[in-house]
């Protein structure tokens, strides 16, 4: 029981024969080979899967694969082509925004979201902002730091 | 300039391949011809196991095989536990990696299914069919304890596992003279680690070669090879274990599991590599989890809030079988930190280790050190309650004063430097506390539920001297090794031992090397977590990487120096005893002109065409450290809370750090190990709890129902340092992975409960929900 989709990924066409069922985070992973986004959770409540899907920001565990079909993601890899870095990326590693990097491609990638929602965030801002994507080492302050960051060099103020 | 990079806070050398979603954790790893494996686990917490027929999931689509407890009975053999505690009668009933009698919490495993894929592994699962007889459930480690409770082995009268008694001076004279004496029961709950990554092991069998690999989401893969070759019986050599990414740990990922040995079963029937992977919702029913106390606690005192003694019992619970540390965190690591920072002349403690159905508790992050820390903080605070004196003052007058070398306690260890008094200053003037004691009398004037709360903690880390892991019933050395090897074009490999997975440690380490030697930082790569290009070591655990693979890296280095000025000596036809070493240079006393950079001595002691007599070629050293006595990291934290009386919540405002973790290498990574220390101590003190049924099942079964630390609940954290380097470590260092979550747990409680004393609230057990903080509030109102 499997349906054709094609979705581009980071500007790729992918495509595939998937079940229904499949999880887009899945499909990312398992069929287009893309690793950076990660499962962290089965309840939709960790955000380490978070991607971009069709410019909105979105926890790919809880889409699946054949409502994605036609739409265009981004994940973690998608962002930069991982030598001259996103803001994002460079704040992060400035601001000793991660420990393990475990929830970081989730953490970018919603706070890219946040940042072109509201370009200077306060850290309350931020803070809520990122509420949805846990991350267990770093107790946040830095990630805060590295958003906050990020925003000044993006030209948000 | 290089030398300066020893205690700076230059960015992480990890980080490009983690912010840009290029690493590899144990699940992103694929291998051709991958088969998934999904286990069925129990629905019951207590119950014998009738029969399993597993007929019906071999026909499913995809399905490759399916086994269960008879099919690795006699092949694998049970779960070791490795920490014997002695004089404990300490019993070690069987843990069979599948059960096949008996299931003992909800998640033991019962089956296997592997198939093509992940999905139709776990579709399968349903069409195993096991008759369960359900047996009566015992939960809380105390009511475990007592006769008539349903029994989980046979042979463990009680389902007292271990009984460790621990006894410094002359407890019961303290108590009968006591002009003061407080007392509480603290429960400390079930935590869930929570490393953000889950586990996953992929095991590839090689028949032709009767090799085994396994990557494996393990804090410690030397030990991981180490036990895979007890449980499978495949020889130590002929097994490599690969720790890839690790994302996080705290503790849950030392110990050895029966999923990664079921993995390696089904890959060598199968002969193809075989993966399994947890999901979340198995990770919060299987993997160890922390705490489960129950505790008994008094503290007698002078009528002046001088501490004399101090007494426990305490009922630490073990789960359904003791899992690999088990036995040494309530005892070892807990009861001979009884004195914390304090000068008590009279400590007597009673652990009992229980069984209980639930998941097995291990190490998680701190291990044995909160609960430790927990008790005496909350015992310091009633006593200064008691005296009516302020909570400071107290700690104050009981600290032991400044040591540089060595002091003792009453629970028989000896410290190795401290200066607590100072910690505890810092933290008072960092936080203002005086004019936080004022606006809290204001704010109490305005009606206004303001609670500050202080605690001082020292934790024993870096574990530690074998001799003394040895004495203590561990089944291992606690040493490190380091390798340093460095090529003709003068970079260098660090190979260790241990097993950072978040810490920051490619980095650390190769500041020591640079730090060192006067070479650059990006001239050394750091290797770790594969035991096949590592030297054994023992892991990644109690704040012991930079404390004792960081001395490890040292010595080594030094070993190189020693050869590098003999051979600089030779080559600029000069006594070695007339080389000078700075910042990466030999030169001849005097003429710096002559002089070999360390670079320069790499290529000739490659090349080796003009070595002295006797010396072999090449320039690498490799270290062995056994440490001659742990580290004692200290500190002293202060919180602001303010309660709303009308619904009991909680609002956390300040929270001020001041840490004393010795020498540090990279302040901004010690930095962050505090935040993140901190937020995981707040957590139980406010929102984390485990909660099991009557029944033995898992209420707080997800991340929906068991409350991490999110963003916008927390403040930013002060965070300052002092630096008492410890006496005994080549370069000073003593660790800070586990302070901060041992140190914050009793600086919130207490501050929560500080904000309600005023209402006449006196206790409440942890995590200080509002709901029973408003409870707890309107039964003081109703003069409960
Ligand atoms: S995997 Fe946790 S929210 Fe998607
Ligand atoms: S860095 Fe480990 S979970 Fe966020």
């Amino acid at each position: 029981m499997t349906v054709p989709v094609e979705i581009t990924i980071n500007g790729k066409a992918c495509s595939g024969e998937v079940e229904e069922r499949q999880l887009l985070v899945h499909f990312i992973r398992e069929n287009a080979g893309l690793t950076g986004t990660k499962v962290g959770c089965d309840t939709s409540q960790c955000g380490t899967c978070t991607v971009q899907l069709d410019g909105v920001s979105a926890k790919s565990c809880t889409v699946l694969t054949v409502q994605a079909s036609g739409s265009s993601v981004t994940t973690i890899e998608g962002i930069s082509d991982g030598v001259d870095l996103h803001p994002l990326q460079e704040a992060f590693w400035n601001n000793h925004g991660l420990q393990c990097g475990f929830c970081t491609p989730g953490m970018i990638m919603a706070a890219n979201e946040l940042l072109s929602k509201n370009p200077s965030p306060t850290r309350e801002e931020i803070r809520h902002g990122l509420e949805g994507n846990i991350c267990r080492c770093t107790g946040y302050q830095n990630i805060v730091s590295a958003v906050e960051d990020a925003a000044k060099a993006m030209g948000g103020r | 300039m290089t030398t300066r990079i020893f205690g700076s806070g230059i960015r992480r050398r990890e980080d490009p391949r983690l912010i840009t979603g290029r690493a590899s954790y144990t699940d992103d790893i694929k291998l051709p011809g991958t088969l998934h494996a999904a286990i069925l686990r129990s629905p019951y917490a207590h119950a014998n196991i009738k029969s399993v027929d597993a007929t019906g999931a071999a026909g499913q689509p995809g399905v490759v095989a399916v086994y269960t407890g008879e099919d690795t009975d006699g092949v694998l053999n049970g779960l070791p536990c490795a920490w014997l505690i002695p004089g404990s009668d300490l019993k070690t009933p069987a843990h069979p990696a599948i059960a096949k009698d008996k299931v003992r919490y909800v998640g033991d495993a019962v089956a296997v299914v592997v198939a093509e894929t992940r999905y139709q592994a776990e579709d399968a699962l349903e069409h195993i069919s096991v008759d369960y007889e359900p047996l009566d459930v015992v939960v809380s480690p105390k009511a475990a304890a007592q006769d008539g409770a349903p029994q989980l082995h046979e042979d463990v009268p009680n389902n007292i596992a271990f009984t460790w008694a621990l006894a410094g001076g002359d407890t019961d004279a303290a108590f009968a003279d006591a002009a003061v004496t407080v007392s509480d029961t603290i429960t400390l709950p079930r935590l869930i680690a929570n490393p953000m990554e889950p586990r996953s092991a992929l095991a590839q069998w090689s028949a032709a070669m009767g090799e085994l690999t396994l990557w494996n989401t393990t804090q410690n893969p030397h030990i991981a090879r180490f036990v895979t070759c007890v449980v499978t019986s495949v020889p130590e050599h002929k097994i490599r274990v690969i720790a890839p990414e690790v994302g996080g740990g705290f503790g849950s990922k030392i110990p050895y599991y029966a999923d990664e040995a079921i993995t390696a079963f089904c890959s060598m029937k199968l002969g193809v590599p075989v993966k399994w992977t947890e999901t979340r919702s198995e990770n919060y029913l299987i993997t160890t989890q922390g705490r489960d106390h129950i505790e008994e606690v008094e503290m007698a005192a002078t009528s002046d809030g001088v501490i004399t003694g101090l007494r426990t019992t305490v009922y630490a619970g073990m789960g359904g079988y003791l899992s690999t540390a088990a036995p040494g965190v309530p005892t070892i690591l807990h009861g001979l930190m009884y004195s914390g920072p304090y000068n008590i002349p009279n400590i007597s403690g009673t652990v009992y280790g229980v069984f209980n159905n639930g998941a097995p508790v291990d190490a998680y992050r701190g291990a044995g050190r909160p609960e430790a820390t927990m008790l005496l903080e909350r015992m310091v605070d009633l006593v200064a309650a008691a005296v009516g004196q302020d909570p400071a003052e107290v700690r104050r007058k009981n600290l032991i004063p400044k040591f540089e070398n060595g002091h003792d306690v009453a629970t028989g260890i000896t410290y190795d430097s401290g200066d607590y008094e100072s910690a505890l200053d810092s933290c008072l003037s960092a936080a203002g506390y005086e004019a936080l004691r004022a606006e809290q009398a204001q704010a109490r004037a305005d009606g206004r539920c303001v609670g500050v709360g202080v605690s001082s903690y020292v934790e024993i880390c870096g574990l530690g001297p074998s001799q003394v892991a040895g004495a203590v019933g561990f089944q291992g050395g606690l040493w490190e090794s380091a390798i340093i090897r460095f090529y003709p074009t003068g970079k260098a490999n660090v190979m260790v031992g241990s097993s950072p997975h978040g810490q920051g440690e490619e980095t650390t380490f190769a500041q020591i090397v640079a730090g060192e030697l006067g070479v650059e930082v990006d001239d050394v790569e750091v290797i770790h977590g594969d035991t096949d290009n590592t030297p054994m070591g023992w892991g990644t655990y109690g704040s012991r990487t930079t404390a004792v693979s960081g001395a490890a890296i040292a010595v080594a280095a030094r070993k190189i120096k020693e050869k590098s000025r003999a051979l600089a000596a030779h080559l600029l036809e000069a006594a070695p005893e007339d080389i000078e070493y700075e910042d990466g240079r030999f030169y001849v006393r005097g003429s710096p002109d002559q002089h070999k950079t360390i670079q320069d001595i790499a290529l000739m002691a490659n090349v080796a065409w003009n070595m002295p007599e006797g010396m072999e070629p090449g320039l690498e050293a490799s270290a062995f450290y056994d440490p001659p006595n742990f580290t004692y990291p200290f500190g002293a934290h202060i919180a602001v809370v303010e309660v709303d009386p009308e619904t009991g919540r909680i609002d956390l405002q300040r929270y001020v750090a001041v840490d004393d973790c010795g020498v540090q290498i990279n302040p901004m990574i010690v930095e962050g190990q505090v935040h993140g220390g901190v937020v995981q101590g707040v957590g139980p003190a406010l929102w984390e709890g485990a909660v099991y049924d009557d029944d033995g099942q898992l209420v707080t079964g997800s991340m929906l129902d068991y409350a991490l630390p999110r963003a916008d609940l927390l403040p930013d954290i002060e965070v300052s340092s002092n630096t008492t380097p410890s006496p005994h470590h080549p370069l000073g260092v003593k660790g800070i992975g586990e302070a901060g979550t041992i140190a914050s747990t009793p600086t919130v409680y207490n501050a929560v409960m500080d904000a309600l004393r005023p209402l006449g609230v006196t206790r409440v057990d942890m995590p200080l929900t509002p709901e029973k903080v408003w409870r707890a509030i309107n039964d003081a109102r109703n003069g409960g």
